[in-house]
C-alpha cells in the first residue's frame, strides 16, 4: 500500500492503494468515477480510455504508480455539462446501442481531434481501431467524429 | 379507429397501488433509475399513478415505465414511445424509467428473439389508450359534458364546443380514480405522431457523460467484490482447493467453493452452465480480489473427455456422412428427382463456436438476507433468474426482487443467468452485499457459446436449369441449424430437410439470431452457386422460387410469406441499382426471413491493394411498422457489422477442452477499419404490426458478403471465419 496524489478532472485526490493497481480500478472503486469501463484488462478494447495530459491511454494497464504528476481526464471531466462538441456530435448521430464502449470511443476521438483537427476516413479508422464496439456502431462513430471536427475547427 | 377489448393483461391497467401490497417492495436507490435528462417542464409536486406503465405529474410530466430489459436494442426508448403515442402526449414531456421485474403488472419482461416490440405492441398501446380514456372521462366529469365532445392533442384535453382546455396534469389525480374502461379506441396508424418518427436514445446523455448505468457500475454501502475461478477446460471439475495463500492476501475476505446447481435445484431452461462448481474469492476491491484469484492453488480433475476443435469438426462431419435421423420435412420424392437430374450441385459449409463477448462482462449484484434477497444487474431473463435464485436460496419468489440495469450488450448471453445465481449464493454465504464480476477471461472461457455447425446442401437442376430438388442436411453441437419449413421449403417440388445433433461437454446457447446466424449464410451462398449453374441472375432465380411458393406452394405449410420475401428482394434490387453493374464493384445478394421479418441485402466489395473491402451494404427490411426509424437503422447497421465481423474474423477453438481464445488479443472482433464504409437501409412501409428487428439483419449479410467476395476474388468461401479460408488476399484492416 502506498499513498498517491492524483489530479483527476482538475481536482486533487489522495488514494491509498497497492502501487500496481491500474488507474482503471482506482477511478472506478476509489474515486467513484465509473464512466471509465472495464472491457478486457489487457489494452485491447479501449473501453477504459482516459487522457493523461491530453494523451489517450488505456487505464486498465496503467499502474497508479506510473501516473506521477500528469493530469488525468475521464469522461466525467471532459466537459462541465456534457456539452463537449464530441459528446454533442455523439448525441446528434444517436451513436450508442448498448453504450458500454462509448465513453472510451469518445475519449479516443477527443484526443484524435486535438492532434488532428481534420482527420480523413483513414486517419479515423487507424486511430479508432483500438476501440472495439461490440454492437457495431462504427459508422455512426465515424460520422460523429466528422461532425465534431467541423464544429471544432 | 378500432375498439379494442382491454381484458388482455388487464391487471397491468389497474392502479399500481392496488397491487403494491401483494408483492415485496424494496427501495431501489440507484442512480440508473433517475431520468437521463432534466425534463423541460421540471419535476411535478405530485404524481398520480394511472396504471402500471405510467404516472402523470400535476404539471403534465409523464413517467413511462419501460418493462423490458435494455441490451442495446433500444427498447427503453421505443417501448415507451408506443405508450406515449396512444396516450397522446408530447414526447418532450415524457421521462422513462426502467421497470423492475414485476410479473403482477407486466408480461414477458424478457429480451430475446427480437420479440419485445412485437409482443409488447398491443399491451403498450392499450396502456396508453386506457390512460388517455381515463383522463378524458375525468375531464368530462369536471366539465359535466359528454366525453365524446372531448379531443386530445399532445397532453391537452379540449372541449370542442366551448373551446375549454385542461392539461393532463390538471385531471391526472381524478383520472386515477376512474374505473378502467372495458374497451378503448386505438389510433389509426395513419394518425401516429410519435411512432414512425426518430426519437433519440433516452439514455444518450447519461451514456456520453459516463453516468452509472450498467450493472458493473453498481456501488453499495458495505458491498464486497466477488470473482470466480472456473475449471480451465470443459470436462474438468474441482478436485481440491488450497485457499490459504489467497486468503492471506491484502483485502481478501474469504475464499471458498460453491455449487450453483445443487441436488434438487429446480433447473430452468435458462440454467445453462458448464461449470456449476466454482472457486470464489471475495474481498474489498476488484484489483485485490484479482490478485488473490491469481494466487489460488486449485487442483482440477477430468470428469468427462476433453474435446478439441478437431473432434468437433470430425464429429459433425461424421454425422453429416452417416448419422441417422428422421427427416424434418420431406416433400415429393427427392431421391428419384436427384437420380434424374441433369446437374447436381453439392456443397458443405462450416462455422466455428463463437463467444458472445458482450463488452460488459458478466456481473451481478446480490444482497441476500435470511428472509429476502435483492438482486440487481444485467439480465435478459429476470423472471427465470428469480425462479433459479429462489430454488438455490430456498426463498419464496415473492421475497426476491430483481432490478434490471442497462446492459453492455446481450446477444443472447444474458438469457442464461448463472452469474446471478452465483452472486446470490455468494452473498448468502458471506452475509453481505456482493457484486460478482467476471474477468474478460472468465467470461470468454465460460461457455454458452454459439455452437459449431456444418451443413451439406444438394440441389438438382433439370436440363433447362430449373431447380427440381433440394436437400439440406445440417449438424450442430447440442442441436442442428436447420429450419425445415423455411425457404426454399414450399418452393421446390422435391425437398428433404434433416437435422442432426452432436453431444458435447462444451455448453452452448442462443447467440444473436440462433441457428439463422449460420444457416442463412450457408443457404444464401449455396443458392448463389446454384443460380450460377442454372445460368440465371441470382435475384431472378430467387424470385422464380418465390413465385412458385406464392402461386402453387409445395407441401402443407411453410413459415414465410413469399410475397413479403420477394418484396424486400425487389426493393434492394431497385435501390442498389443491381441491374446496372459498376466496374470494379463486386456484388453479392442475399435474402432471409427470421424473427418474423424479411431482409434482403446487396453487398458491394472493392479490392484495393489486394485487400477486399466492403464498400457498401444495401439493406431492405420488412418488419412491419417501424416504431423509431433512426434507432431501427442503428439496429440494422449493428447486425450487419456484427454478421460481417464474425463471419470474417471470429472463432472460438479448443485444445483438450481449453478455449484457445481467452481475451481480445486472440479472439478477433471486427474493428473500425474493417467495418463497411457505408450502409443504407430501406424499410418497407406496409402498416403491418411490427415484427422483430434486433436480429434479422445479421444472418443474411454473411451470404451476401461471401457472394460478393466470390466475385471479387474468384474464390467461393465455405468455411468461417473467412479470413482463414481466403487465399492470397488480405482481409486485415489497418492496425491502430
Ligand atoms: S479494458 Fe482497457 S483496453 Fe480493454
Ligand atoms: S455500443 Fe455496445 S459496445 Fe459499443
Amino acid at each position: 500500500m502506498a499513498t498517491y496524489t492524483l489530479t483527476v478532472n482538475g481536482k486533487q485526490h489522495q488514494v491509498e492503494v497497492a502501487p500496481d493497481t491500474p488507474v482503471l480500478w482506482v477511478l472506478r472503486e476509489h474515486l467513484n468515477l465509473v464512466g471509465t469501463k472495464y472491457g478486457c484488462g489487457i489494452a485491447q478494447c479501449g473501453a477504459c480510455t482516459i487522457h493523461l495530459d491530453g494523451v489517450a491511454v488505456r487505464s486498465c494497464t496503467l499502474p497508479v504508480s506510473a501516473v506521477g504528476r500528469r493530469a488525468i481526464t475521464t469522461i466525467e471531466g471532459l466537459s462541465e455539462t456534457g456539452d463537449h462538441p464530441v459528446q454533442q456530435a455523439w448525441l446528434e448521430h444517436d451513436v450508442p446501442q448498448c453504450g458500454y464502449c462509448q465513453a472510451g470511443q469518445i475519449m479516443t476521438a477527443v484526443a484524435l481531434l486535438q492532434s488532428n483537427p481534420d482527420p480523413s476516413d483513414e486517419d479515423i479508422e487507424s486511430v479508432m481501431n483500438g476501440n472495439i464496439c461490440r454492437c457495431g456502431t462504427y459508422l455512426r462513430i465515424r460520422a460523429a467524429i466528422k461532425t465534431a471536427a467541423q464544429r471544432m475547427r | 379507429m378500432a375498439r379494442i377489448n382491454t381484458t388482455l393483461n388487464r391487471r397491468a391497467f389497474l392502479k399500481a397501488s392496488a397491487l403494491a401490497g401483494g408483492g415485496l417492495m424494496l427501495g431501489f436507490n440507484w442512480a440508473g433509475c433517475a431520468p437521463s435528462e432534466p425534463p423541460v417542464k421540471g419535476m411535478p409536486d405530485t404524481w398520480a399513478d394511472i396504471n402500471a406503465y405510467l404516472k402523470i405529474g400535476n404539471n403534465g410530466l409523464v413517467t413511462i415505465m419501460s418493462p423490458n430489459p435494455e441490451i442495446g436494442q433500444n427498447v427503453k426508448t421505443s417501448m415507451p414511445m408506443i405508450v406515449a403515442e396512444e396516450l397522446d402526449v408530447d414526447w418532450k414531456d415524457v421521462i422513462v424509467e426502467q421497470a423492475p421485474l414485476d410479473t403482477h403488472k407486466f408480461t414477458r419482461q424478457l429480451a430475446g428473439g427480437s420479440q419485445s416490440i412485437r409482443q409488447g405492441w398491443r399491451g403498450l398501446r392499450l396502456a396508453g389508450a386506457t390512460a388517455r380514456r381515463m383522463l378524458l372521462e375525468a375531464a368530462a366529469q369536471r366539465w359535466q359534458v359528454p366525453v365524446e365532445e372531448l379531443t386530445t392533442k399532445a397532453g391537452v384535453i379540449r372541449h370542442e364546443p366551448s373551446g375549454r382546455t385542461l392539461g393532463y396534469g390538471d385531471v391526472a389525480a381524478d383520472a386515477a380514480g376512474i374505473p378502467v374502461p372495458e374497451d378503448v379506441a386505438l389510433k389509426d396508424p395513419r394518425d401516429f405522431t410519435i411512432i414512425g418518427t426518430t426519437r433519440k436514445n433516452v439514455d444518450g446523455p447519461a451514456i456520453v457523460t459516463g453516468k452509472p448505468l450498467f450493472g458493473l457500475d453498481t456501488q453499495r454501502e458495505g458491498m464486497l467484490i466477488a470473482m470466480i475461478e472456473h475449471p480451465p477446460a470443459f470436462g474438468m471439475t474441482i478436485k481440491s482447493l488450497d485457499a490459504e495463500a489467497a486468503k492471506a492476501m491484502p483485502g481478501i475476505h474469504d475464499v471458498f467453493t460453491i455449487d450453483a446447481a445443487p441436488d434438487g435445484f429446480d433447473r430452468q431452461w435458462s440454467d445453462v452452465n458448464a461449470f456449476p462448481h466454482l472457486v470464489v474469492v471475495v474481498g474489498r476491491s476488484t484489483w485485490e480480489v484479482l490478485q488473490a484469484k491469481r494466487a489460488l492453488k486449485v487442483e482440477w480433475e477430468v470428469a468427462s473427455p476433453l474435446e478439441s476443435s478437431a473432434d468437433h469438426t470430425a464429429g459433425l462431419a461424421r454425422l453429416l456422412r452417416e448419422g441417422r435421423v428422421e427427416p424434418a420435412r420431406r416433400d415429393g420424392n427427392p431421391e428419384a428427382a436427384f437420380r434424374r437430374a441433369a446437374t447436381v450441385i453439392e456443397r458443405t459449409y462450416s462455422a466455428p463456436f463463437l463467444a458472445h463477448n458482450t463488452l460488459e462482462p458478466m456481473n451481478f449484484f446480490a444482497d441476500v438476507k435470511p428472509d429476502r434477497a435483492e438482486l440487481l444487474g444485467p439480465i435478459q431473463t429476470p423472471e427465470f433468474l428469480r425462479r433459479s435464485v429462489a430454488s438455490v436460496l430456498g426463498l419464496p419468489e415473492d421475497r426476491i426482487s430483481i432490478q434490471m440495469t442497462r446492459m453492455g450488450g446481450g446477444f443472447g448471453r444474458r438469457l442464461y443467468g448463472n452469474f446471478g445465481v452465483e452472486a446470490a449464493l455468494i452473498s448468502q454465504k458471506v452475509q453481505a452485499p456482493v457484486k460478482l464480476v467476471y474477468t474478460r477471461e472468465d467470461d470468454m472461457t465460460q461457455g454458452t457459446y454459439r455452437p459449431a455447425y456444418q451443413v451439406t446442401y444438394r440441389a438438382a437442376l433439370d436440363d433447362r436449369g430449373r431447380l427440381i430438388a433440394f436437400h439440406v442436411r445440417g449438424a450442430g453441437v447440442h442441436g442442428g441449424p436447420v429450419f425445415a419449413d423455411r425457404f426454399p421449403a414450399g418452393a421446390v417440388e422435391h425437398y428433404l430437410a434433416e437435422d442432426l445433433s452432436l453431444e458435447s461437454n462444451v455448453s452452448t446457447g442462443a447467440w444473436r439470431a440462433p441457428r439463422s446466424n449460420f444457416i442463412a449464410g450457408a443457404e444464401q451462398m449455396f443458392l448463389d452457386e446454384v443460380a450460377e449453374a442454372a445460368g440465371k441472375d441470382p435475384i431472378d432465380f430467387r424470385l422464380e422460387l418465390f413465385e412458385r411458393a406464392m402461386n402453387d406452394p409445395v407441401g402443407e405449410a411453410h413459415d414465410y410469406d413469399a410475397e413479403r420475401y420477394a418484396g424486400v428482394l425487389r426493393l434492394v434490387r431497385e435501390k442498389s441499382g443491381w441491374d446496372t453493374p459498376r466496374p470494379g464493384v463486386h456484388r453479392g445478394v442475399s435474402a432471409y426471413y427470421c424473427h418474423n421479418s424479411y431482409v434482403a441485402q446487396v453487398v458491394d466489395v472493392v479490392v484495393e491493394a489486394n485487400r477486399p473491402r466492403v464498400q457498401k451494404v444495401w439493406c431492405a427490411v420488412d418488419c412491419g411498422i417501424v416504431v423509431n426509424p433512426g434507432a431501427a437503422r442503428n439496429q440494422v447497421e449493428g447486425g450487419i457489422v456484427d454478421g460481417i465481423g464474425h463471419a470474417m474474423y471470429s472463432t472460438l477453438s479448443f485444445v483438450d477442452g481449453v478455449p484457445e481464445q481467452k481475451n481480445f488479443d486472440r479472439y478477433r472482433l471486427i474493428r473500425h477499419a474493417e467495418a463497411p464504409k457505408e450502409i443504407e437501409t430501406f424499410f418497407v412501409d406496409n402498416g403491418i404490426d411490427p415484427t422483430g428487428l434486433g436480429e434479422p439483419s445479421l444472418p443474411p449479410v454473411i451470404g451476401a458478403l461471401a457472394n460478393a467476395l466470390a466475385r471479387a476474388t474468384g474464390q467461393r468461401l465455405y468455411d468461417q471465419p473467412f479470413i482463414t479460408s481466403l487465399q492470397g488476399f488480405a482481409l486485415e484492416g489497418t492496425t491502430g
